[in-house]
């Protein structure tokens, strides 16, 4: 079950390692550790790389951006009150939303809001995840059965019940947000990283660890992380656009940010309403997020290729 | 007996088999190994034979504690094994290595070569600095054979018998006393099984290693071992030297075994009697009371079928368990 994400996108990966062959023999005689390797295979697959530099710049614009902006995100502009054209000489360079807000301001804040519960609620998804699967994994018996049946019964409280309870038992706080997705998220990731982990442990180079005098911290760290963590890091960034879009529905449902904040998909969903008569306001925030979420898509598979060596 | 180098005494592994039981379990005890006894010197090869499934990798496993024992004792120079606790047991595996059966499953991938060869010095060298660890790998693998410039490659950039290489320096680097090499020539082609073997044999002779040779290629350990163990479903059939062993096999199982291994030479090869196994291997789960060999020997008797027969003296260094070892 766990392979499914890996197969179906292995197709179209490997775009371009170009002369790989030629980078190992020079670092054939120097010392090389695995993350080191990673990088410089990273470095290589040049679909990634753009990808990841286009996020970076992207997310750098977005939090940094703001205060170049003639306006900010919940100005309302009185005089013109309406959506309009991009116009230099009012300052509203990407024009305005039908409430005269400066669209520009509005996507960098929103921009903010979907990196950082993108992130954020990933992060959170990925730390308990991880540590409930890798330890039901290895440690199986009954601390696996406890786990696991914890596991089953989160899966089948409706996502939306168990958010509104959230919300309204802690108020509605825009932190508890990310930290409610990323509660929901790990489950998924806590059972693959279970299964990988049960695989792994059975395996020989876990015994010659053993009798290599390895403990059983050593192990996890030297020998089941690092074979785990290509599976995960595909997964984390599948999970990010699902958690940016889940955001987005959230907010959709009023769950989520709060007006006059908005994030990238608050923005789409305004948009939509008004395609007709300013397709500008749905564009603008659409493209920012498909390519966003695309470049983590590649993103993922050069670092799942990149900790691969068999993958050169 | 204080001169006592490696003890087994009356070994026993049995895994709990799940059979039947709808909400309880029922589970029924497989013994993989059943009461299994011998001693080993240093410096010298004792190799384990029998069939696929007979408990040979499980022996192996079972001396160094890498699976629990379910009774019975391994005394590893004075101190029973089986009774020490987590920390002791890992102090003690610094003079206990294994080579595995299959080479490249035993290696990680993600590892490359040289840190795969340096794990055990990260385990009980922690003082000693990169530089230093670096030279010792180089070192063990000059002389296991394989080029230090090859230090960084990844496991599956290596063939089988390199992998095979890598397996023995990682054993070898902490210049253990004692080696269990469980098959660990039966994945590799001929031509390169000969080379292991031999480079096996050198670091016997310049470490004075003692190793427990597990196989099931009879002319294999012919050729390595001092004396030889023969199994058959987790128990000891014959022990005896090498010598004895091939000259004059006492069980009936053993005689069948060496009649199975082709003489170069065609007349004596047309005309010796070949003694055929039938049937299949029983299930360990519901072994054959009595003698174990019963259900596939010749000579089996009805006292066969009652009595388990013991390990008796059956010459100068040999032992057999069976009842007409005489006729
Ligand atoms: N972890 C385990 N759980 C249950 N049964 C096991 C386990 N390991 C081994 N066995 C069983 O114990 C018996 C002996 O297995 P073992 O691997 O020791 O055989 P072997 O002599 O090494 O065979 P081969 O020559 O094929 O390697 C087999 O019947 C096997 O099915
Ligand atoms: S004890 Fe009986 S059955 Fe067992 S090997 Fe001897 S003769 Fe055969
Ligand atoms: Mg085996």
């Amino acid at each position: 079950m766990s392979d499914v994400p890996i197969n179906k996108r292995r197709s179209g990966s490997n775009l371009s390692v170009p002369n790989a062959d030629a980078l190992d023999k020079a670092a054939d005689v120097e010392g090389r550790s695995l993350w080191q390797d990673a990088f410089r295979r990273l470095k290589a697959n040049r679909a990634a790389m753009i990808s990841a530099i286009f996020l970076i710049v992207l997310a750098f614009i977005c939090f940094v951006g703001t205060a170049f902006v003639p306006w900010s995100y919940e100005e309302i502009d009185w005089d013109i009150l309406e959506a309009t054209p991009p116009n230099f000489a009012t300052g509203h360079y990407l024009g305005t939303d039908s409430l005269g807000r400066d669209l520009l301001a509005r996507i960098l804040q929103g921009g903010q809001v979907s990196f950082l519960v993108g992130i954020l609620a990933t992060s959170v998804a990925l730390v308990i995840g991880v540590s409930v699967g890798a330890t039901a994994g290895f440690v199986g018996g009954r601390v696996d059965q406890f786990l696991m049946r914890f596991v089953d019964v989160m899966y089948a409280v409706p996502l939306m019940f168990f958010i509104i309870i959230l919300m309204v038992v802690f108020g509605r706080n825009f932190y508890l947000m990310f930290l409610a997705i990323g509660f929901v998220e790990w489950l998924t990731m806590s059972r693959i990283v279970r299964g990988q982990t049960l695989t792994l442990k059975n395996k020989e180079f876990i015994e010659a660890a053993r009798a290599s005098g390895g403990s059983t911290t050593s192990i996890i760290l030297r020998h089941i992380v690092p074979n785990v963590f290509g599976v995960v890091i595909v997964y984390v960034t599948l999970t990010i656009p699902q958690v940016i879009l889940l955001e987005s529905f959230l907010s959709f449902l009023g769950l989520g940010v709060q007006p006059p904040m908005t994030s990238w998909g608050a923005l789409i969903a305004e948009g939509a309403q008004e395609m007709e008569i300013t397709p500008r306001t749905l564009i603008l925030p659409a493209v920012c997020l498909s390519t966003t979420l695309f470049c983590f898509n590649f993103l993922g598979d050069g670092l799942r290729d990149a900790l691969d060596p068999k993958d050169r | 007996m204080s001169d006592a180098f490696l003890q087994v005494r009356d070994l026993k592994v049995h895994f709990p088999i799940r059979t039947g039981g709808i909400l309880i379990g029922r589970y029924t005890p497989l013994k993989a190994v059943d009461g299994v006894s011998f001693d080993l010197n240093p410096g010298e090869t004792l190799g384990v034979v029998g069939e696929s499934g007979c408990g040979k990798s499980t022996l192996g496993r079972a001396v160094l504690q890498l699976i629990g024992a379910t009774d019975g004792a391994v005394s590893w120079l004075g101190t029973d094994l089986t009774s020490l606790n987590k920390k002791e047991l890992i102090a003690a595996r610094e003079n206990l290595q294994i080579v595995f059966q299959d080479p490249l499953a035993s290696l990680d991938p993600r590892m490359t070569a040289g840190d795969i060869i340096a794990e055990p010095l990260l385990n009980y060298r922690s003082t000693m600095s990169k530089a230093e660890r670096r030279m010792m790998v180089e070192g063990i693998m000059e002389r296991v054979g394989l080029l230090p410039r090859m230090i960084n490659r990844y496991p599956h950039e290596f063939s089988g018998g390199q992998c095979q290489r890598i397996g023995i320096a990682r054993a070898m680097i902490l210049r253990p006393k004692l080696v269990i090499c469980d098959e660990p020539v039966s994945a590799l082609d001929v031509s390169i099984q000969a080379q292991v073997v031999n480079l096996l044999m050198d670091l016997q002779r310049d470490f004075g290693l003692a190793l427990l040779f597990i196989s099931h290629d009879l002319a294999i350990v012919r050729h390595i071992s001092h004396r030889v163990l023969v199994l058959y479903l987790g128990r000891v059939m014959e022990l005896a030297d090498k010598a004895a062993l091939y000259a004059t096999p006492r069980h009936p199982y053993t005689q069948a075994l060496l009649s199975a291994v082709p003489i170069p030479d065609p007349t004596q090869e047309r005309n010796k009697d070949r003694i055929l196994l039938t049937g299949d291997l029983p299930s360990p789960l519901n072994p054959p009371t009595g003698c174990v060999f019963r259900t596939r020997c010749g000579k089996a008797t009805d006292l066969c079928a009652s009595q388990t027969p013991k390990l008796e003296r059956a010459g100068d260094g040999q032992e057999v368990a069976c009842h007409h070892w005489k006729d």
